[in-house]
C-alpha cells in the first residue's frame, strides 16, 4: 500500500497557522496575480511592485499615503461590524445598501439644514448616518428574528434597492436645486458646518478615520473583556453551549446586525461628507463588499481587521495607479482582491487540520 | 397614463424569456443544496457563464456553442467552490461570497473590448402548426431552444430526484451525510458532480441573460439574478416543479414593471425598478415559515474522519 496524505483534525485551530494564513494567502495572490498579469502582457513585475511599492514609496508616495487612510476608514468601519456577526454567524452581506442609506440619511440631515452655519449640524449629520444604517440592518434583523427569514438574502436584496433609492434622490429629492438639472446633490464641501475636512492638512486624516481607529479599540475590548464579546464567540463555535449560557440568539442577531448597520452607515456618511463630496447616482464603490474580504483577511480580529483594511486600500490606490501608468484594466484589481479570499479560505485548511502522510486504508 | 399599450399575449410570451435565466440558474442551485451544500456563488458563475457564453458567440457566431461555453465556464468557477469546500474544508458561505466576488471581477475582466456589441442572434424554434395557434402559439410555441431546454431540464431533475436510485443518493446524501458515508456512498464525490451541475446552470442562464433576453454584454449586468435564484429556492421548498412556478412568477414581475415604466404609471421608474427586489424579500418572509423541508445537512461540512 502506497501512503496518501491525509488530513486530521486538530484538537484546537492552529494559532500559528492563523496568524500566518493571511500572509501566506497575500504572497500567493501576489504569484497568481503576477501570472494573471503576464497573461495580460503586462510586466508581473512591474505591475506588482506598482501596486504594492508605489503608492507607499514611489515618485508621488506622498500624494498616495494620505489615500491610504481616506480608503481604509470606511473598509476598516464596515469590516468590524461585519466580523462581529460572522463571529456569531450572522450573516450581513448588505454593508453595501447600508452604507448608501447612512450617506442619504446622513447629507440628507446636513442639506435640511442649508445654508445654516452650526457647530452641531455635523454631530446630527453622524447620528443620523449611524441610524440610517441600523434601520436599514434592522429589516433584514427583524425579519430574521420574527419569521426566520435568511439575513443573507435579505439583507442582499436591499442593496439593490437601497441604490435605486440612492438613484431617485440623486435626481429627487436631494438634487442641487442650482445645479441646472445635473444628477446629484449640492456639494458638500462647500458647506462648511457639513464638511468633512481633513483633520490635518495632508495626513488624509478626517472624522471617519478617527471613528475607525475607535471602532477597532471598541471591537477590541467588547471582544476580549466583555461579556457580550464572549456570547458572540460562544454563539459562532457552540449554539447549543450558547443557549444553555442564556445566551438569546434573537437579542444577539438584532445587536450583531444592528452595530454593523450602524457602522456601515457611519462609513457611508463620512464618505459624502468629505472624499465624495455629494450624494450622485455613481456614489458607491463596492467598499461593502470588498469589506467582506477585509473582515476575513483580518481573521475577524479588530487589529487584524485594520490592517487587512490598509493592505486593501493599498491595492485600490495601486490599481489606480496601474491603470494610468501601466493600462492594467481595473477590473484586474477587482478580481485580484477576489482571489486574495480565495486563497485565504483554502489556506485555512492549515489552520484546523493537519497533513499527514498515512498508509492507505479502508475509510 | 396609458396601460393599453400593454399587448398582454407579448407580455406572457416576455415573462417566458425573462424567467429563463433565473429557472435555469434555481434549477442547478436546488440540485447543489438537495445534496447539501449551500453555495452562495451562484451570482459569480451567472455572470462569468454571461461573459464567456456571449465572447464565444460572438468569436464563432454561433449561439450554441455560446451557450455550451457558459456551461463550461459556470461549471470551471463551481469546480473552485467544490475544490473550496469539498477538499479544502472551507465555510460554505465564505467560499460562496468568495466566488461571486472573484465571478465579478473576473468577468469585468473577460468583458473588456465587448461592451457596445451584438451577439449573433438566437433564433427562435417556431414549431409548425402549433406556433400559428393565436394567443397560445406566441405565448408557449414560438421560443428559442434553451427555453424548452429548460423547461425539459426541470421535468428531468423532477423525476430524477423522485423515481431514480442517482436521485435517492443524492437526497440521503444531503439529508445526512454521515449516514450516507456509513452506507458506502461517496458524499465529496456526489457533492462534486452536484456543484459542476449547478455551476453550468448557472453559467447557462447568465448565457441566456446577454445572447437572448437583453442581449448586451455590461459589467454586472445580473444584476441579483443569481441572489434572486437563490431565494427561489427556498420560495420553492427544495421542490423542482415549484421553482418553475417561482421563476414564472419573478419573470412576471420583473417584466410587468418593465413594461409599466414607459406608460407614465404615476410610480417614479426606480421604485417600480425596486420591485423584483422587493417582492424577493416579501416572498422569502411568507415562505420561511415552514423550514422542514430544508435538506438536513445544508451548509455543514463533510470530513470522513468524524
Amino acid at each position: 500500500m502506497h501512503p496518501v496524505l491525509k488530513l486530521e483534525r486538530r484538537p484546537q485551530p492552529s494559532r500559528t497557522w492563523s496568524a500566518l494564513a493571511p500572509v501566506l494567502a497575500v504572497l500567493i495572490t501576489m504569484f497568481a496575480g503576477g501570472a494573471m498579469f503576464a497573461a495580460l502582457g503586462q510586466d508581473p513585475v512591474e505591475a506588482i511592485r506598482t501596486i504594492f511599492w508605489e503608492p507607499l514609496f514611489g515618485e508621488f508616495a506622498r500624494f498616495d499615503r494620505p489615500q491610504l487612510l481616506v480608503k481604509a476608514a470606511p473598509l476598516t468601519l464596515i469590516a468590524i461590524g461585519l466580523a462581529l456577526g460572522f463571529r456569531a454567524n450572522i450573516w450581513n452581506i448588505g454593508a453595501e445598501g447600508q452604507y448608501i442609506i447612512g450617506a442619504l440619511t446622513g447629507a440628507g440631515v446636513g442639506l435640511a439644514f442649508y445654508p445654516t452655519e452650526s457647530a452641531l449640524i455635523f454631530p446630527l449629520m453622524v447620528v443620523a448616518g449611524a441610524l440610517g444604517g441600523w434601520a436599514w440592518a434592522m429589516i433584514p434583523g427583524l425579519l430574521k428574528v420574527r419569521f426566520g427569514t435568511n439575513e443573507i438574502l435579505v439583507s442582499l436584496m436591499l442593496v439593490y434597492v437601497a441604490e435605486q433609492l440612492l438613484a431617485k434622490m440623486a435626481l429627487g429629492l436631494l438634487r442641487n436645486p442650482e445645479g441646472r438639472g445635473f444628477p446629484g446633490s449640492r456639494s458638500l464641501r462647500d458647506y462648511p458646518s457639513a464638511h468633512n475636512a481633513e483633520l490635518f492638512a495632508g495626513t488624509g486624516i478626517h472624522w471617519g478615520v478617527v471613528a475607525a481607529l475607535i471602532a477597532v479599540i471598541f471591537a477590541y475590548i467588547l471582544l476580549a473583556r466583555h461579556m457580550l464579546g464572549f456570547h458572540i464567540k460562544l454563539s459562532g463555535q457552540a449554539p447549543r453551549a450558547a443557549r444553555f449560557a442564556g445566551v438569546n440568539p434573537a437579542r444577539l442577531t438584532l445587536i450583531c446586525l444592528g452595530i454593523s448597520g450602524a457602522l456601515a452607515g457611519l462609513a457611508g456618511m463620512f464618505e459624502v461628507a468629505g472624499p465624495a463630496g455629494q450624494i450622485n447616482i455613481d456614489f458607491n464603490v463596492g467598499y461593502g463588499f470588498t469589506a467582506i474580504i477585509v473582515a476575513f483577511l483580518g481573521r475577524l480580529h479588530p487589529v487584524g481587521i485594520l490592517l487587512a483594511a490598509l493592505l486593501m486600500a493599498l491595492t485600490y490606490i495601486g490599481g489606480e495607479l496601474a491603470e494610468t501608468n501601466l493600462g492594467l484594466p481595473a477590473a484586474a484589481i477587482q478580481m485580484f482582491q477576489g482571489m486574495l479570499l480565495f486563497f485565504l479560505l483554502a489556506v485555512d485548511l492549515l489552520t484546523h487540520f493537519r497533513l499527514r502522510w498515512r498508509r492507505a486504508e479502508v475509510a | 397614463m396609458d396601460l393599453s399599450a400593454i399587448d398582454p399575449t407579448l407580455l406572457l410570451a416576455s415573462l417566458i424569456v425573462a424567467s429563463t435565466p433565473i429557472l435555469l440558474a434555481a434549477l442547478g442551485e436546488l440540485v447543489v443544496e438537495r445534496a447539501g451544500v449551500l453555495n452562495l456563488g451562484v451570482e459569480g458563475m451567472m455572470i462569468t457563464g454571461a461573459i464567456c457564453g456571449f465572447a464565444i458567440a460572438v468569436n464563432t457566431g454561433s449561439p450554441v456553442i455560446g451557450f455550451v461555453a457558459a456551461a463550461f465556464g459556470g461549471a470551471i468557477l463551481s469546480l473552485l467552490f467544490a475544490l473550496l469546500t469539498q477538499f479544502a474544508l472551507a465555510n460554505q458561505v465564505a467560499s460562496g461570497l468568495a466566488l461571486t466576488l472573484f465571478g465579478l471581477g473576473l468577468s469585468a475582466l473577460l468583458g473588456q473590448g465587448y461592451q457596445g456589441i451584438k451577439p449573433p442572434p438566437t433564433r427562435s424554434l417556431d414549431i409548425p402548426v402549433l406556433s400559428d395557434i393565436p394567443v397560445l402559439g406566441p405565448i408557449l410555441f414560438s421560443h428559442d431552444l434553451m427555453v424548452y431546454l429548460a423547461l425539459a431540464l426541470v421535468a428531468a431533475v423532477w423525476a430524477m430526484l423522485k423515481y431514480t436510485r442517482a436521485g435517492l443518493i443524492l437526497r440521503a446524501v444531503g439529508e445526512n451525510h454521515d449516514a450516507a458515508h456509513a452506507l458506502g456512498y461517496k458524499v465529496v464525490r456526489v457533492r462534486l458532480l452536484a456543484i459542476l451541475f449547478g455551476g453550468a446552470c448557472a453559467g447557462l442562464g447568465g448565457a441566456y441573460l446577454s445572447l437572448v433576453r437583453v442581449p448586451q454584454w455590461t459589467e454586472g449586468m445580473t444584476a441579483g439574478s443569481g441572489w434572486i435564484a437563490l431565494a427561489l429556492v427556498v420560495f420553492a421548498s427544495w421542490k423542482a416543479g415549484r421553482v418553475l412556478l417561482g421563476a414564472w412568477l419573478f419573470g412576471g414581475i420583473s417584466v410587468l414593471q418593465l413594461n409599466l415604466q414607459p406608460t407614465g404609471i404615476p410610480i417614479p421608474v426606480e421604485y417600480l425598478s425596486m420591485s423584483p427586489y422587493l417582492i424577493t424579500i416579501l416572498v422569502l418572509v411568507i415562505m420561511s415559515g415552514d423550514k422542514s423541508r430544508a435538506p438536513g445537512s445544508l451548509g455543514r461540512t463533510f470530513h470522513a474522519s468524524q
